[in-house]
């Protein structure tokens, strides 16, 4: 297995710098110091090495960082979204836990490739251990001269603060992020104006994913191609896969983008007791649910996924066997971004609810045959309306699963009960 | 304003909250908020309206926007809570994995519903929203420790451990 | 430009503008709720969403901004499709109660609902109730109707600049609520019941009075302060069911006072006088009007006749109408008696020659929000004209400097660089240490005036600093508020103010009192000039004088002594001992029945035609809105029928337009020339009382109409009547807060609360004008003792 962000796993305390350095950290961070490496050199390393957020949207890092270079004089920010927060995914926690250097490296790498003054790492309020580790890791670094004024000499001045968030899944979105580190509510902002423009303090800001900006050290050292061949033309590299749900060995697992479905599957020990396999979502709760059939035939990459008609997201795989009962699956699902909305945009705020209650209602033996259209319809006009991407979270799910599983709502409607018993 | 009188920032609160301030732009005191709510919502497990007061005027803030704030993120309680917080998760990959047996066995063993305080004032039961520790599913965090592949047995063990 | 295309129409526009701004300006209406041109874009309604040519998703007009070759459409159906959606979703949790919904009639969430109409009623799981706030005695709240389009939010925050209500909690749980249940106390805080789109947030005096489709629109000019805001006063059966704001750009925008909107519920006052009373030998009795006005006339001769011109005074309101004001004064110089003043609360007249024609802004309203530095003396600008406070704030907003010198740290809403609060005795100094900053910087030797004087006087940095930003940034704007002009120095005030202006380039403005001081000056309303400004053979004495040397008759009109003067205790003993008191009022109060002789009806304002002319010098006419009591009659015809009676020539007028067009005529044809420019007397010389009482009239005090106004008496924003006093003060004095103590001045006490007040400077208690509870005290800055 090749790791890129797990890189220090084998030892005994994968987070000291000890353990970093052992494996040749903060040597790029050295090198580009020391060579002065233009920055368009480092963004054009990762496109083409084309490394894609990973924090959900993939979105290319390269271009995204591009956005910031020509951008004014004065404070500009880039910020690391360590809020991890969607249902099935906890592959940062282990970075954040195990790899706290390799975060911190990559953060300043990309604070000098774009330019910035400082960069502010975002931990979610209930990782206290992750948080104990970043901060350490990050007073050791400030010791070492690798973060602050001067680093190592080179005359650029970084400085790299952790931040705390207070519980709210939606300042995993960017912009409510920002407005969570300014201190306010986390409201998501309407865009445009985009980060890039108009971010942290009203300054040009980048926002990038934990395991996004952990990867970046390796690939400047490996070279674009290694990571790119790693995986597949535009989906480059490893990921790392959240499998959970109904498998024998759930975990993180850093593999190659493109890994056949089956392949992850076995890595994670199979589906428990042997269960027939029933559907998988990949790549977080607000991703489109799909039948075995599907995913079984499905590699694990971003345009992959999306031909298959769901998407990698965030690349938590959360398995579920023949026993789960999908009303009671979406109900859950459900319930979380109802709980979750900010409540600053209508359909959201309504909406949500909405969708939850008759779910609800459904799984509790008191659904209506026009619900099934009704849910349809109601998650339909949430989609596309909202300031921010939640309100395309709430509703994909629930489109999937009528998709997918029509029939066993129908029959939770009809008898009263569940369809598995 | 004269609601501060209520409550005092003791001086350890203040240097931990000035040592969040040190790390925002002079200008972006707002910053330390969230921080500074922890801060002070360490000594009771909860925050009072004289203590957000307090906050607001340390870092000289409207009333309403500490409120607001307070209000807005789920790790902040702002009614008497009991010594041990107890938050267990009920999304997918902990559902999936048995969450919903594991919140009966602790709500029979505690006696309460969640949002709700045990009438010994010893703990308090809430959902959590998914903790990212869904490899280990169930989890929980109990005081803001993580706890992962929970049982019944096992949070009996923790819970029971408490004083 | 930008060229676009709405609904196939094609368009030019600004780059920066939204669609929404565009569309409006063409006059195709996008429906919304959360956007609203005076605020901040939200964009969270998302009722406002419109197709766009190339854009897959449906935009919010309200926060995208137009772009060239852009093909936008309000009504497709895509278009209509999303607005649907989104008002299917604002719905389900709307109580769906309009019959009995305070807004319903004029909800826009109503009017837009019945445009979708159909299919907007799938939603059969519970409605969300919510708790109601109480957010004190103007504003009604029924929370469960609230849509969260945080326009109340975003006014608070952005427009008033008092953060008061939030959105709390999240999701479907949000909020919008005070800080842990405390009323408003802002006090524009009545905009939010306009801005509110739902019933949400209804005004608590009109509630459940009348529905939105009996009343009839009637314009007026609001009645309270010197900038004039526009009103629309809404009457059903000849009855004001409530105020709003009229849009004008150039005074108040979209936005009213509390004051201007809530001040109408205090026209259906108990003690409404009603009928012409005259007291005779120690008893009232109603007479007729042509009784009361003749036995009225007969006795002012007689005392101007017997005792002589100078034993006549004559004191109006600065509220009263430009054409009562003139009137009065051609009334009284008619008899021959040329003292005639509306000054109500000022003590120093030094520099009455040499003011302009009236006194007033120099600047206009609008454009104060294009100074790029202001110097407030002496005033307490959110209390005065709180609608000019608002400019300032966006002046402020926008970079401008602000600076103050005041006797209390009052409370504004924007940002003041530097504030010098002193002992009000220090005013005149403090502003003379400004003036001694730039005289030395710029090596400019000191006026004659002056110059000793400046020499004992220390410069502190923060003068520097406000010299320094008046010269540096321009335009820059000095204004001398309440405080100032009521100041015992007031011309000294003036006059440095004036100097000041000359040395760095920035104007002098006066916030004049009540309605229509400008007006007043205009119409001739003071003693040393006619109308228009026009020289005086025989000049009268000011009100100062007039009350300190009583005086054998006083005729007021629409002033009421005790509460509206500088020195009630003198006014009352002056009224005392006169022979004859008549009063045009519309109130029959305890005290004009023990002070008065005559008391003749006259009408509110709303009862009244006129002019009011508002300090930039705009001259703004109105109707009635509602017509007077049958024996009530409006203030201009009162006068006019007693200069027929007295036989007074040219006093035939048959409409108040009339009186308003000879001003005017007479104004485009003498225009003033100060006579002489007389050098104004500045005298920084003081004397120190060991406790300096300080008066202001709070702003719900000013003048009859508003003390009458039940609701805003009980309003947050309200001060109520006590010793304001520090806590230094308190203990030196042995005081306890909360507890009595007694006032003591020139021999008359009061028994008051003490209230812990920090912006009092030491040596001072603030002791308000305008009370009942005061009434019996002295000049407004004299000494005073206190104890318990
Ligand atoms: C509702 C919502 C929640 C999100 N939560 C997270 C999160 O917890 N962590 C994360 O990295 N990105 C999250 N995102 C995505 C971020 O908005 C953003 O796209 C990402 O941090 C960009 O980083 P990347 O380009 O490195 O992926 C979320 C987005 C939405 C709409
Ligand atoms: S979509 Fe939902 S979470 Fe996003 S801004 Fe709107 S209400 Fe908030
Ligand atoms: S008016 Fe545009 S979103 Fe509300």
């Amino acid at each position: 297995m090749t790791n890129v962000c797990y890189r220090t796993l084998q030892f005994d305390e994968p987070w000291t710098l000890e353990a970093y350095e052992s494996v040749g950290g903060y040597q790029v961070l050295r090198r580009i110091m020391q060579e002065k490496t233009p920055c368009d050199q480092i963004i054009n390393e990762l496109k083409e090495a084309s490394l894609r957020g990973r924090g959900g949207a993939g979105f290319p890092t390269g271009v995204k960082w591009s956005f910031m270079t020509s951008a004014s004089q004065g404070a500009k920010y880039v910020v690391c979204n360590a809020d991890e927060s969607e249902p099935g995914t906890c592959k940062d926690r282990d970075i954040l836990r195990y790899n706290p250097h390799q975060l911190i490296e990559g953060m300043i790498i990309a604070g000098y490739a774009m330019g910035c003054t400082s960069g502010y790492i975002y931990i979610r309020g209930e990782f206290t251990e992750p948080f104990a580790r970043v901060e350490t890791a990050l007073q050791q670094a400030k010791a070492a001269g690798l973060v602050g004024s001067n680093i190592l000499e080179s005359g650029f001045d970084f400085q790299l603060e952790t931040a705390i968030g207070a519980g709210a899944y939606i300042c995993g979105e960017e912009t409510a992020l920002l407005n969570s580190l300014e201190g306010k509510k986390g409201f998501p902002r309407f865009k445009p104006p985009f980060p890039a423009n108009v971010g942290l303090y009203g300054r040009p800001t980048t926002v990038n994913n934990v395991e996004t900006l952990a990867s970046v050290p390796v690939i400047l050292e490996k070279g674009a191609k290694w990571f790119l061949e790693l995986g597949k033309p535009n989906n480059g590299g490893t990921k790392i896969f959240s499998v959970t749900g109904h498998v024998n060995k759930p975990g993180n697992y850093e593999v190659p983008l493109g890994i056949p479905f089956k392949e992850l599957l076995e890595l994670a020990g199979g589906v428990r007791n042997g269960n027939k396999l029933k559907a998988v979502i990949p790549g977080g709760s607000s991703m489109p649910v799909l039948p075995a059939e599907i995913i079984m035939e499905t590699d694990m990459d971003y345009d992959s996924l999306m031909k298959a008609g769901s998407m990698l997201g965030t690349a938590a795989v959360i398995v579920m066997d023949e026993t789960t009962c999908m009303v009671k699956a979406l109900e859950c699902i459900s319930k979380f971004y109802m709980e979750e909305s900010c409540g600053q945009c209508t359909p959201c705020r309504e909406g949500t609810g909405w969708l939850h209650r008759v779910i609800h209602r459904i799984e509790n033996g008191q659904g209506k045959p026009e619900d099934l259209d009704n849910l349809v319809r109601v998650a339909k006009n949430i989609e596309g309306r909202t300031i921010c991407a939640l309100g395309e979270a709430a509703a994909w799910p629930v489109g999937a699963f009528m998709k997918h599983f029509r029939d066993e709502f129908a029959y939770h409607i009809q008898h009263k009960k569940c369809l598995v018993g | 304003m004269a609601e501060t009188e209520l409550y005092k920032l003791t001086e350890t609160m203040c240097g931990e909250i000035d040592q969040w301030i040190a790390k925002f732009p002079p200008e972006r005191k707002q910053s330390a908020l969230l921080a500074s709510l922890h801060i002070v919502q360490k000594e009771t497990g909860w925050l009072s309206t004289a203590q957000l007061n307090a906050v607001a005027d340390y870092l000289g803030l409207a009333y309403v926007t500490v409120y607001e704030v307070a209000t807005f993120y789920s790790m902040y309680d702002l009614q008497p809570v009991g010594r041990h917080k107890v938050h267990l998760c009920n999304n997918i990959s902990c559902m999936l994995n048995g969450s919903e047996k594991l919140s009966e066995h602790v709500k029979a063993k505690l006696g309460v519903e969640f949002g709700a305080t045990t009438t010994d004032g010893k703990f308090t039961l809430k959902h959590a929203e998914c903790l990212a520790a869904c490899a280990g599913a169930p989890a929980a965090q109990i005081d803001g420790v993580h706890y992962e592949n929970l049982t019944p047995e096992k949070i009996d063990k923790i819970l029971d451990n408490l004083d | 430009m930008i060229e676009l295309e709405i609904d196939g129409k094609k368009v030019e526009a600004e780059p920066g503008n939204m669609i929404i701004q565009v569309a409006d300006a063409m006059g195709v209406y996008i429906p919304r709720f959360c956007y609203h041109k005076k605020l901040s874009i939200a964009a969270n309604c998302r009722m406002c969403l419109v197709e766009v040519e190339k854009i897959g998703k449906p935009v919010p007009a309200c926060a995208t901004p137009i772009s060239q070759g852009m093909r936008v459409f309000t009504k497709s159906e895509k278009a209509l499709a999303a607005q649907r959606a989104v008002m299917e979703f604002l719905l389900i949790n709307h109580p769906l109660d309009c019959p009995i919904c305070d807004q319903g009639g004029e909800c826009e969430l109503q009017d837009l609902a019945l445009g979708y109409g159909d299919d907007l009623s799938r939603y059969t799981e519970g409605k969300r109730a919510v708790d109601d706030e109480n957010l004190g005695s103007l504003i009604a709240t029924d929370m469960t109707r609230c849509i969260h389009c945080t326009r109340c939010v975003r006014f608070g925050t952005e427009v008033a600049g008092m953060r008061e209500l939030g959105t709390v909690w999240r999701g479907e749980h949000m909020e919008i609520k005070t800080f842990v249940g405390k009323s408003l106390t802002s006090e524009v805080s009545g905009n939010i019941i306009d801005l509110c789109p739902v019933g949400a947030l209804t005004s608590k005096p009109y509630r459940y009075t009348a529905r939105a489709w009996e009343l009839q629109q009637r314009y007026t000019i609001a009645p309270h302060d010197c900038l004039g805001s526009h009103l629309n006063v809404h009457v059903r059966r000849n009855e004001v069911m409530r105020v709003v704001p009229r849009e004008s750009e150039a005074i108040n925008e979209t936005w009213l006072s509390d004051r201007d909107r809530f001040s109408y519920t205090g026209l259906k006052s108990e003690d409404r006088l009603n009928q012409p009373m005259i007291k005779q030998s120690g008893h009232w009795q109603s007479v007729s009007w042509e009784v009361a006005l003749e036995y009225m006339l007969e006795a002012l001769k007689k005392v101007i006749a017997v005792q002589g011109p100078e034993q006549a005074a004559g004191i109006i309101s600065p509220s009263a109408t430009l054409e009562e004001s003139y009137l009065f004064q051609r009334l009284l110089r008619g008899l021959g008696c040329p003292n005639i003043d509306h000054r109500l609360r000022q003590i120093d007249f030094a520099d009455q020659d040499s003011m302009p024609l009236y006194p007033g802004l120099k600047v206009k309203i609008a454009d104060l929000e294009q100074q790029r530095a202001v110097l407030i003396i002496g005033a307490n600008v959110r209390q005065e004209q709180p609608l000019l406070a608002l400019r300032l704030r966006k002046a402020n907003l926008k970079g401008a400097q602000i600076f103050c010198i005041n006797p209390i740290d009052y409370q504004v809403n924007f940002n003041l660089n530097q504030k010098l609060i002193c002992h009000p005795t220090l005013l005149p100094e403090m502003l003379a240490g400004i003036i001694k900053a730039i005289l030395v910087k710029q090596a400019i030797e000191a006026p004659t005036t002056i110059a000793e004087q400046l020499k004992s006087i220390q410069v502190t940095e923060q003068q520097q600093a406000i010299a320094e930003a008046l010269s540096v940034n321009q335009p820059s704007t000095i204004l001398l508020g309440a405080i100032a002009q009521q100041h015992p120095q007031a011309a000294t005030l003036r006059s440095l103010a004036s100097l000041l202006a000359e040395l760095t380039g920035a104007s002098v403005n006066l916030l004049t009192e009540g309605a229509n001081t400008a007006g007043a000056w205009l119409a001739g309303a003071v003693p040393h000039r006619g109308a228009v400004g026009l020289t005086q053979d025989k000049l009268g004495q000011t009100i100062a004088e007039l009350f300190a040397e009583p005086r054998k008759a006083y005729v007021l009109f629409n002033v009421e002594p005790a509460q509206d003067c500088a020195n009630p205790k003198q006014v009352t003993k002056a009224l005392q001992q006169a022979d004859l008191v008549v009063a045009l009022t519309p109130y029959n109060t305890p005290y004009l029945q023990q002070h008065a002789d005559v008391l003749l009806p006259i009408a509110h304002h709303a009862e009244t035609s006129g002019t009011y002319v508002n300090a930039e010098g705009e001259w703004q006419s109105f109707a009635a809105v509602v017509s007077a009591p049958e024996q009530v009659k409006p203030g201009w015809k009162v006068l006019r029928v007693l200069g027929n009676l007295a036989d007074l020539a040219d006093f035939n007028y048959t409409a108040s337009t009339e009186i308003r067009d000879e001003l005017q005529g007479m104004l485009a044809n003498h225009s003033l020339k100060v006579a002489k420019q007389v050098q104004p007397r500045i005298n920084l010389a003081y004397t120190k009382h060991p406790l300096t009482r300080i008066t202001e009239w709070p702003m719900y005090r000013v003048d009859g109409l508003v003390r009458r106004a039940l609701p805003l008496q009980q309003a947050a924003s309200h001060d109520s009547v006590g010793i304001r006093i520090n806590s230094k003060m308190i203990e030196q004095l042995q005081l306890a807060a909360g507890g009595l103590a007694t006032v003591e001045q020139a021999g008359e006490s009061v028994t008051l609360p003490v209230i812990l007040d920090e912006r009092i400077p030491q040596g001072c208690a603030l002791i308000a004008g305008g009370f009942a509870e005061t009434e019996v005290l002295a000049e407004s800055f004299g000494a005073i003792t206190i104890h318990v």
